[in-house]
Order: C-alpha cells, then structure tokens, then sequence
C-alpha cells in the first residue's frame, strides 16, 4: 500500500516536472498558410500555444477558426484540394512530417464538434470506441468509467450504460462527445462551438466542465460567445478574414484590444 | 377560386384512395386465392414426402429444400461480393469514370430479364467451366443476378449514414477501414438487411435463371454434393402445372406447392423484417 503510494508521488512529482519542462509551447505554427484549392483560407499566422492553457478563438463566420483548428489534428487532410504552407509543431515536432502517424497525431489530439456526434452504440461503447480503435483494451471498464466521471456524466447515465447514446439530451450528448474524447488521453482538445447548439444550461455545464478539464489538457475552443470566452480562456487570438488580427492575454484583449477591428468585434459591431 | 380547387383537391385524393384500394385488394385477392386453393391440401406429409405417381400427388420434400440450398448458396456467393462492392463503390471510389461505369453495368444488370442469366449461367458456369447442371451453376448465376441488389442498397444505405460519423470517428484516431467496420456498417446494416430480405425473395421465386443451371424435373433424393441437381420450388410448379403428365390431376398438389412457395417467401420477409427492427431498436433506444 505504501510503497504504492510513494510510486503514484513520484509518478506525480514527474508529471509535475514534465509539466514544468513543456509548460511551454505546446503548439507552435509558423508562417501557416492554408488553401482550399486557390483560396487562401489562413494566411500568415504565427502563435505559440502553451501547455494547460485554454485558448479562445474568435472572429466572424467564415474568417478561418475552424480551418485553424482542423490544422491541429489534420481533420483538413480530408478535404479534397486542402493545402497547407508553413509549420505547425506539437510537443516540437513537425505534425506535417512525411513519417508521422496520422492516427497517432488524432488521437493526441483530440476533437468536439460543434453538433453532438455520438455514434448510434451504447453509451458505454461510444466511451469505449476510441479506446478499442487505439488498441487500449485493458481496463475498458475502468477508463470509461473514469471518463465519464470526468465528463461530468457519469451520474446521470451509470445506470444504463447499455442504452443508446442517441436517447440522451443535447447537453449530454456533447458531454458524452467530451468523455470519448478524453478517453484516449489526448495532450489536446480541440473545440468547435461545442456549446452553440445546447441550451444556456448545458452550455455552462460545459463550460464548467473545459475549466476543469484546464488542469490536464490543453484546449483551444471556438467560440461566438464573447462572455465564454472571457470565462475560460487564458489567451484569445481574434481572427479576421484569414489574418490572426490579434492574440494575447485575454483580459488585455478584451479590456484594451490593441486593434480597431477587435475592439469592433467583441462591441458586437460586426460578425 | 377556391371553391374549384378544393374540388380538384378531392378529385385528386379520391382518386389515389381509389388507386390504393384496388391495388391492395388485388394483392390481397391474390394471396386468398392461393391460399383457400392451396390450404386443404397441406399437411405434414406434404412438406416432408416426396413426388408420388408421376408428379401429381405426394409431397414436395426436395423442392423445399433444393429452394432453401439455393437461397443460402447463392447468399454466400452475393452477400460478402456484393456488400464488399457496395462500401467500395461508396466510401473508396472516387467520383470519376469508373465508378459511373460500375453504376451503369449494376443499374443495367439489374433490368436484364432473368431468362438471359440462365443462358448466361449455362454457357459460363454449365459449359464454360465446366460446372455442369449442378447447384454450384444455379448458385453462381443466382449469385450474379441478385449482386446488383446487393451493391445498390448496401451503397445507398452508407450514402445516408451522415458524415458526422466518420469525421468524428477518424478524429479519434480510428482508420478509415475501422472506422467502416465498427460505425458505418453498423449503422447502415438495417437498411441493408432491407436489400437482403429483396434479395432473397427474388431467388426463392426465381424459375428462370434456374433453368438450364440446376433444376431437376424429378430428382426424390437429396443432394449430396454441389455438384448434383436439385429440385427446387418455382421450377416444380412451373413443371407440374404445365408439363406434367396429368395436369388435371395435378391441380390441387400444384395449389399446394404454390402455397408452399408463397408462403416460404412470406415467412423469410417476416423473418428479415423482424431482424432489421430489432437492429433498430439497438441502435436507437
Ligand atoms: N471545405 C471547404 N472547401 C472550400 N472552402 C472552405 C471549406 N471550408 C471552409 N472554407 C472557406 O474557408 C473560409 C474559412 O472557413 P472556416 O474555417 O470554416 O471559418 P470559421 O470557422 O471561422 O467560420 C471560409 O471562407 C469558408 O467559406
Ligand atoms: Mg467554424
């Protein structure tokens, strides 16, 4: 018993100094261009993501959030024509890289889609998908559970995790999509508009849910909701018409945006 | 104005009402006629004995059961085929050529009469390869006219799986082919249950295509190898109302084996439909 403990200190205190190593620089792109086909959907952007911090993007529709965001985990790589210039590192390493594993990169990267996507199976089998499709079959009883838990769900669906996921509310739903996300153990979540298809309620449930969430993910969310975004995300980069107009400290953008165009943005001038 | 179009409107309506009705009741007569013709003379001897005193009396043993090797044969030979071709056709092909050219030989295919793919069957497999008149022929050429089926509904029914699924099973890091097997197909497999069920009722009543492939005019013994003939149901009717040796006398075993034979396809619709509900409900509920 003790000398388990100590192992899960030591195992802690390594974490913590990995952590500490890599609280930089999670994600880095440089000089990112994207095209779909001939049209220049990003241009130029540089940022720097750290470790355990929530990044909000915002701007209007159709200015390139999700582009950027399907960049990180090569969802991009399906669109026919698709193209990107530049680099975009994780954890140091080239994610365009001839020799990387796509599948490997998804399932450290992991993804919640705007609509609730859960898959016509068993609650528990949606949780269990990516952990069997990954090849991480022992303990699946455990690592759903825990996930579930972590997604905030586990109490509301314990009792028939032989349902179909299809029956639950919106809101669980998109908790649902957050546990098989999580399931795997990616270093990153990505978000898109998770909470623009639930009601208030769900919504702030989710949210509650990211800031949690902070402490072992990193996770960048898109969102139009100017209070969201001001709730948990550390950093915000504002986007417009491909450009990354502003990114910084999400007060200071917020307070005293250093562009014309962001003070428009977030005082609902446009967009 | 208005009072006109209203009047068109019940035309209109009563008009289909009209359709429908005599449609059903037509299908419906159909069924009783079979039926009240057919009922008295079935018993358990019937379906378990075989063809008695040139055909016109006994029971029709190995018609049911050369009808039931067919079935399971030729799905052997169309389901795994067809299916495969169905999820290339819609998840791998890409929109050029060669798919509109597939589409166009499977559309045709599937108007071809049945009779041209018993010839087809007897020159390939009787002939060509040297099959003979045998269960392996009459499978392979049952197989070849139920593929198209198969392919179109398996590919329309992963065409209405959304693509929600897909980019949110690849986003998990699941490969394309994992994330067919353990999503797509799934989800699609009551629709394609639905081709299936078609699928099987067509070889059930198929006369033609078995023809010169298989069918045996009288053959009381049961097959022992897939390269022997069999008797099968639609043929046997087909014989002994209209070439047996005494077609008068033959009339009420002819009732009963048509009943036989309306019956068996009534029952594995039942049966299939009763399949792809309960693949519903796991999926919905
Ligand atoms: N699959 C695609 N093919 C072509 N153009 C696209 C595609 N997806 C998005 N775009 C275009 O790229 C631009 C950025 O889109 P997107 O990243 O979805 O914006 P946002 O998420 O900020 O609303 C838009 O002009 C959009 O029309
Ligand atoms: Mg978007």
């Amino acid at each position: 018993m003790s000398s388990q403990n100590s192992l899960s200190d030591q195992n802690l205190s390594l974490d913590e100094t990995a952590k500490n190593m890599t609280s930089e620089a999670k994600i880095i792109t440089r000089n990112l261009d994207f095209f779909y086909g001939d049209f220049q959907a990003l241009k130029n952007i540089n940022t720097q993501i750290d470790a355990h911090t929530v990044t909000a993007l915002i701007g209007p529709s159709g200015c390139g959030k999700s582009t950027y965001l399907r960049v990180l985990n090569r969802m991009n790589d399906l669109i026919e024509g698709a193209k990107v210039k530049g680099e975009v590192l994780i954890d140091g390493q080239n994610i365009y890289d001839k020799k990387l594993d796509i599948n490997e990169l998804r399932k450290n990267v992991g993804m919640v889609f705007q609509k609730p996507t859960p898959f016509p199976k068993s609650i528990f089998e949606n949780v269990a998908y990516g952990l069997r499709v990954n090849g991480m079959t022992e303990n699946i009883k455990e690592r759903v559970e825990k996930s579930l838990q972590q997604a905030a769900l586990w109490n509301e669906v314990k009792d028939h995790l032989k349902k179909s996921a299809l029956g639950l509310s919106g809101g669980q739903q998109q908790r649902l999509c957050i546990a098989r996300t999580i399931a795997i153990q990616p270093d990153i979540i990505l978000m898109d508009e998770p909470t623009s298809a639930l009601d208030p309620i769900s919504a702030s449930q989710i949210e509650d849910l990211i800031m949690e969430l902070k402490e072992r993910f990193t996770i960048i969310i898109v969102t139009h909701n100017m209070q969201q975004a001001r709730r948990v995300s550390d950093k915000t980069a504002f986007f417009y018409l491909g450009d990354l107009e502003e990114y910084d400290e999400t007060p200071k953008i917020f307070e005293s945006p250093a562009s014309e165009k962001t003070q428009n943005y977030i005082r609902g001038k446009f967009g | 104005m208005s009072q006109s179009k209203q009047q068109k409107q019940t035309i209109v309506f009563t008009t289909f009402m009209v359709i429908t009705v005599l449609v059903s009741a037509i299908s419906i007569g159909v069924f009783f006629y079979i039926f009240f013709n057919g009922i008295s003379v079935l018993s358990w001897g019937f379906f378990t004995g075989v063809p008695e005193n040139g055909m016109t009396e006994g029971g029709i043993f190995p018609a049911i059961m050369g009808t039931l090797i067919l079935i399971v044969g030729s799905g052997l030979v169309a389901f795994p085929m067809g299916i495969l071709a169905g999820i290339f056709m819609n998840e791998y092909a890409h929109q050029n050529w060669f798919k509109k050219f597939v589409r166009l030989m499977t559309n045709n295919l599937a108007g071809i009469p049945s009779i041209v793919f018993g010839l087809f069957g007897m020159a390939f497999f009787v002939n060509g390869l040297g099959f003979g008149v045998s269960i392996l022929s009459g499978c392979l050429t049952l197989g070849v006219l139920i593929l198209p089926i198969i392919i179109r509904t398996t590919e329309e029914s992963l065409k209405f799986i959304p693509d929600d699924y897909r980019l949110a099973s690849y986003a998990l890091g699941a490969s394309k082919w994992q994330t067919i097997w353990r999503v797509i197909l799934p989800a699609a497999l009551p629709n394609i249950v639905t081709g299936v069920i078609l699928a099987i009722g067509r070889v059930a009543g198929e006369t033609a295509a078995i023809l010169f492939t298989v069918a045996a005019y009288f053959l009381p013994k049961m097959p022992t190898s897939i390269y022997d003939e069999t008797m099968a149901l639609p043929y046997h009717l087909y014989v002994i109302s209209t070439s047996g040796t005494d077609i008068e006398k033959a009339r009420p075993y002819a009732d009963g084996t048509a009943l036989t034979l309306l019956m068996l396809v009534f029952g594995l619709n039942l049966l299939a439909n009763w399949y792809r509900k309960r693949l519903n409900k796991k999926i919905k509920v």
